[in-house]
């Protein structure tokens, strides 16, 4: 609670939360806000924004609704991100633990399987990885995961590093405890922290590694993302500009407000730092 | 740690669905059982999965990347042919981020707190929140469609017959807008990196000192403050190095580049898992080359890190 309220004090910190809450509400809201499908076919072909109450932002090549789209774009956005983000944390600290705690050739190796992953750029690794199990929300949530666990490893392990020596794990194993109990019962918990701090950063780099990739055509096909939008426009661009402008737009500010929001979790935990000796 | 990534690719290749003959059934729509059965023993592919993995091996260690299904030439080549053109971007688009988001960094760090300060962490932060390819269409549509200033696809002007200087000039022309939509982010993260360390040396001692002693406030930024503050900078120029590979593949994407990005997404969609597994293995090979760089770079710029090793 501390910390939230730490938070609440930061600037930037309040800017996030308000982008990304208005965001997510609106894609919570979506089912209600934009009942119809989004892919369906809603009004004219290329009906330019701002000249029809009833399709406020107009209509794409194929005559739907952009801001349906936009708004169910923000639904796929957030989720591949978040899953991704859960996703990387949670191999990551894994990871991290496992090689921490048990040390040696166990460390070695996987510091290793780190090494390699961390050499691969990221957007490759994701998009080999979808074309070949095939573009679906799932493979594209695990392509980014795997690219984005390698620092949260890092993070975890190295705390639990310096954990594992502390007098708390000393007590655990005198009264018995298992030693995968301690790593995850004991040690994990006390480590998340500063990998926690870089939670946000994973979602923004997540969101922008989705929308290329649905940009480049290996989004699912079944749902709508800005990055598609994007990709469908960009044919009109001569013609059309909005309709690869508009989704664009949306996804800068969404990034923007995950970015805000990581600062405010900086700027509070600095604060932390600076009133706790 | 490359052996880990060869078994990775090989693992993806296997997990591809369909192998090289099925690829090239679809691609001349069908053909005889027997051709079929013919095809996958010249290729090896009736063999046991650790055997193709020791053929995969073998071919490797001689620098063999493997036939490019979607191209039907071999895969080293279509790297290399394409390689110059990606490193051309690259270098360029680093160049730009790094020079540029460095002076405005010193301008942003010379006085913390300031109006120049807020208004470049603002706009930086803006600026790294904006997707590249999306970058590059905005690019495209100002300067290209509306303004018609440069050229929004390709690398040079296509059968223009140019040589020498002319050329040149011409490439650079079609390099502009692609470096930009590149390079923008990495100039605002350089940015915010020489800032964040900026403050960080404005609060060490000698930094006092040096104002204690008088010296002039332009001194103290450029040769005490600055100076210090670089060596963050080149630790991220490392880390960046495979961000921006990655990058490359969407922005030649958009420009139309014949480069190595854009091979990786014509891999892609031919289908062409050699191709793919080949252009991971060199990129990778091409981070750790960039890293090892950016190590000698750290040690000639801080003496004390070489030395301890030497010693």
């Amino acid at each position: 609670m501390a910390f939230l309220r730490r938070y609440l004090r930061s600037g930037a910190g309040m800017a996030g939360l308000l982008i990304i809450a208005t965001i997510a509400l609106g894609a919570i809201a979506a089912p209600w806000l934009a009942p119809r499908d989004p892919l369906a076919i809603a009004g004219p072909a290329l009906l330019p924004p701002f000249t029809d109450a009833r399709l406020p932002l107009g209509t794409d090549r194929l005559g739907r609704d952009m801001l349906a789209g936009l708004i169910h774009g923000a639904r796929a956005s957030l989720a591949v991100g978040l899953a991704a983000m859960v996703a990387a944390l949670a191999i990551g600290s894994v990871v991290g633990t496992v090689a921490g705690f048990a040390g040696g050739l166990v460390d070695e190796a996987l510091m290793r399987v780190t090494d390699a992953f961390q050499v691969v750029p990221r957007f490759l690794l994701a998009l080999a990885f979808v074309s070949t199990l095939g573009p679906s929300i799932g493979t594209v949530v695990i392509a980014i995961a795997l690219g984005a666990w390698t620092e949260p490893a890092r993070l975890v392990r190295a705390q639990v590093l310096s954990l594992r020596e502390r007098d708390f794990v000393a007590a655990a194993r005198v009264i018995g405890m298992h030693p995968a109990e301690i790593a995850f019962r004991e040690i994990l918990p006390n480590a998340l922290t500063p990998a926690l701090a870089i939670a946000a950063l994973i979602v923004a780099a997540a969101v922008l590694i989705e929308a290329a990739l649905s940009f480049l055509g290996l989004g699912d096909p079944n749902i709508v993302t800005w990055g598609t939008m994007i990709a469908e426009g960009r044919n009109l661009l001569r013609t059309a500009p909005a309709l690869s402008l508009l989704p664009g737009l949306a996804l800068v500010i969404t990034v923007l407000g995950i970015y805000l929001v990581s600062e405010g979790i900086g700027d509070a935990l600095e604060r932390r730092g600076r009133t706790t000796p | 740690m490359l052996l880990i990534l060869v078994l990775a690719t090989f693992l993806l290749l296997e997990l591809a669905s369909g192998d090289a003959v099925d690829a090239y059934l679809v691609s001349s729509g069908g053909g005889d059982a027997n051709l079929v059965a013919q095809m996958r023993q010249h290729y090896g592919l009736d063999q046991s999965v650790l055997a193709r993995l020791w053929i995969y091996l073998a071919a490797l260690a001689h620098l063999d990347l493997g036939w490019s299904l979607a191209f039907d030439r071999p895969v080293g080549a279509l790297i290399a042919e394409r390689l110059p053109n990606t490193l051309m971007l690259m270098g360029a688009a680093l160049a730009l981020s790094f020079g540029l988001g460095s002076l405005l960094g010193v301008a942003a760090g010379a006085r913390p707190g300031s109006l120049t300060d807020r208004l470049l962490s603002v706009g930086s932060l803006a600026l790294y929140a904006i997707p590249g390819f999306w970058l590059g269409l905005v690019l495209v549509l100002f300067f290209a469609v509306d303004l018609r200033w440069l050229p929004g696809s390709g690398i040079e002007t296509i059968a223009s017959g140019k040589t020498g200087l002319a050329r040149a000039a011409d490439i650079a022309r079609h390099l502009v807008l692609p470096v930009a939509a590149l390079g923008f982010i990495y100039l605002a993260l350089f940015l915010r990196v020489m800032r964040s360390a900026m403050a960080e040396v404005w609060r060490l001692d000698f930094v006092t000192f040096a104002q204690a002693k008088g010296l002039s406030r332009r001194r103290i930024v450029w040769r005490h403050v600055a100076r210090n503050a670089l060596l963050p900078l080149v630790t991220m120029l490392g880390l960046q190095a495979a961000a921006m590979l990655g990058g490359s593949v969407v922005i030649e994407s958009v420009f139309a580049i014949p480069g190595f990005g854009r091979l990786a997404s014509e891999a892609v969609a031919g289908r062409d898992g050699p191709l793919l597994a080949g252009i991971i293995l060199v990129s990778a090979v091409m981070v750790i080359a960039i890293n090892l760089a950016v190590d000698l770079l750290y040690a000639w710029l801080d003496p004390r890190i070489g030395a301890g090793h030497a010693s």
